[in-house]
């Protein structure tokens, strides 16, 4: 436990100290004199501003995706398949976890290719904002469906069975008892889809064509411009953000989901 | 008695209901006649719940039809059915207060928001529910539960009110309350009522015509006094009360002929040596107590018969109900092992037919 709280709060916090230094211009080296101006750099830079909003578009429309994508998987998982094949799509569910994140990442980028498998279909989003969209949807998915999955367990047939008994068609139904009551699950499953959005770095380089994300400018500048206090900097965006997040999820009670 | 010729609010005809391989319901005709307080009653797997399912739309027929007031329902989705479920769980909305509860049929009709909220809460009045409308149904007693259960089903003014074993969670005191209301609350309203329930006495309290159910099909449709005073069958006898069955050797030896017979405990009068003159032409028999059970307002006595066994093989034994006006002085216990005369009126003897005592598929419909 001390070992975790160590590991764990101890790199965030170098983190969080890291993100108040700066760099030698010259040499690169470390200058551990307490300063603002990553902070001041990422606010007044419209680049950053940009590159910020587009991570959080990302991260939303992931999610909303992977919510749409879900919400009729996971039912027809707990509600309409026989416990056989249940079991049989949970494992289906599960089993692309198990491959690599980067294979998956290289499918989606032969799928996307102009001479790729949706290019057949004709439909060609190439390298980009679509693209990335897509291939993060994909990797996220089963992160969404499962706690929807077990939200939608928990819920008994005879609610569904009273709300049509009582002359709600199924998409009244739909709205009226089962969109509030499996809520909770959705948003569980958003703050995987969401936080895993908002960090990924690899996906973009392989999929995003031009596209910078928050994830990757952190990286560049950690990896190539050596510039580790504006990486640890940048860092702290998504942490405050998934803060602010999990303190508006909380009052859903989301957070039991998990 | 109430054959009027007037259309049926409920008819089934052949309905019939097969899970995989397991036939739950095979074959089942009937008739529910409005305004009628109807009760399906048989054990658990008999097939009657699946049958209340399949009236509400949950469940399709494998087989037959169904007919709510002349009109053929058997294809229509539950939604378009003039029906209402009270359900065994209550099945009320949770993330819903208790009037948004009883609301919801009327909101999903698309009924103005002053016209629902004042049959809401007039159904609640109804059930006797007039306060704690805004908590949620967690915050709620399970015989308030129920009482909501039954005003968001009855605030639709359906034709027919399906209910599944909905006093089956509740403790016995608040049962024996809610079925003299639930009474009440039909014949108010007026709704024919079919009631799902495996407990006997509850069906012989609250119905004007039981069905008794086993093996997916309907073994007798009689009135609870019919029931029980002329049961139709060896099963009917055992289910609806103590059978007490008499066949194969020991029916000829106390009865004097064969058949199989059946005599209500109640009815059996144990050692009646004082008033014997008022029970002339009486069967009587003797026997050995085995077991006395107290029951405070009364005693049951099972009496081994010094008589050749049944069919069975084994011996017979009758139980016979005493009162504890007749019984108060003695001690219950002590009477273990006595020698007791049995002595009934021949008027009182079931007679089951002739057959062994197997249940028989008499789906013998009385009107």
């Amino acid at each position: 436990m001390l070992w975790l709280g160590v590991a764990y709060l101890g790199a965030l916090g170098a983190l969080f100290l890291a993100a108040f230094w700066t760099t030698n211009e010259f040499t690169g080296d470390l200058v551990k004199v307490f300063t603002l101006d990553n902070f001041r750099q990422l606010l007044q830079l419209p680049v950053y501003r940009t590159i910020t909003a587009r991570t959080l578009g990302v991260a939303v429309l992931v999610t909303l995706v992977d919510a749409a994508l879900a919400l009729p998987v996971a039912f027809f998982m707990a509600k309409v398949a026989r416990p056989g094949l249940q079991r049989l799509l949970v494992i289906a569910v599960l089993m692309p976890l198990w491959a690599s994140y980067l294979v998956k990442a290289y499918a989606w980028r032969g799928m996307l290719s102009q001479s790729g498998p949706l290019s057949w279909l004709g439909i060609s989003p190439g390298y980009g904002l679509t693209g990335l969209v897509v291939t993060l949807a994909y990797l996220w998915l089963p992160y969404m469906i499962l706690p929807v999955y077990a939200g939608l367990q928990k819920l008994p047939d005879s609610l569904l069975e009273a709300s049509a008994d009582l002359g709600a068609p199924a998409l009244t139904t739909f709205r009226r008892v089962v969109l509030p009551l499996v809520f909770p699950a959705l948003v569980a499953g958003s703050i995987f889809t969401f936080s895993l959005t908002m960090g990924d770095y690899i996906a973009v380089k392989i999929v995003g064509g031009p596209t910078q994300m928050l994830g990757n400018v952190v990286a560049d500048n950690y990896g190539v411009a050596n510039n580790l206090p504006f990486a640890a900097a940048y860092a702290v965006v998504p942490v405050l953000v998934m803060l602010g997040y999990l303190g508006v999820v909380r009052r859903t009670g989301a957070l039991e989901n998990l | 008695m109430r054959e009027s010729g007037q259309t049926p609010s409920i008819r089934l005809v052949d309905l019939a209901k097969d899970f995989g391989s397991v036939r739950a319901v095979a074959g089942v005709d009937l008739e529910i006649a409005d305004g009628e307080f109807f009760s399906m009653l048989g054990p658990s797997g008999s097939g009657k719940t699946t049958v209340l399912r399949m009236i509400a739309g949950f469940e399709p027929p494998t087989r037959g039809r169904i007919e709510l007031a002349g009109a053929d329902v058997t294809d229509d989705p539950p939604f378009a059915r003039d029906v209402n479920t009270v359900f065994q769980d209550y099945a009320l909305f949770p993330h819903m207060s208790v009037l948004e509860n009883v609301e919801y049929g009327l909101r999903v009709k698309k009924v103005a928001r002053a016209e629902r909220r004042r049959r809401a809460v007039e159904a609640l009045e109804t059930v006797r529910l007039g306060e704690h409308v805004a908590r949620r149904p967690s915050q709620l007693s399970g015989g308030q539960r129920q009482r909501v259960a039954l005003a968001r089903a009855l605030v639709n003014r359906p034709k027919v009110l399906l209910l599944d074993e909905p006093l089956g969670a509740l403790d016995l005191k608040l049962r024996r309350e809610m079925q003299i209301e639930l009474k009440q609350i039909q014949r108010e309203v007026g709704i024919t009522f079919v009631f799902v329930t495996h407990d006997q006495e509850e069906a012989l309290t609250l119905s004007d015509r039981i069905a008794v159910f086993n093996d997916g099909r309907v073994q007798q449709v009689a009135t609870p006094r019919e029931l029980y005073e002329q049961p139709g069958s060896a099963f009917v006898a055992g289910f609806v009360g103590t059978s007490n069955l008499l066949d194969g050797p020991a029916a000829r030896a106390v009865i004097g002929r064969d058949g199989v017979f059946s005599i209500r405990p109640e009815k059996i009068h144990l050692d009646p040596a004082a008033d014997l003159g008022g029970l002339a032409g009486a069967h009587t028999v003797e026997g050995v107590v085995r077991e006395v059970v107290y029951l405070g307002s009364a005693n049951h006595y099972v009496v081994e018969l010094d008589v050749p066994g049944g069919s069975a093989g084994a011996s017979t034994t009758l139980t016979v109900l005493r009162q504890n006006l007749d019984t108060a002085a003695e001690d219950p216990a002590e009477r273990r092992g006595d020698r007791v005369r049995l002595a009934w009126l021949p008027e009182h003897v079931i007679e089951l037919g002739t057959a062994a005592p197997v249940s028989t598929p008499t789906t013998q419909e009385s009107a």
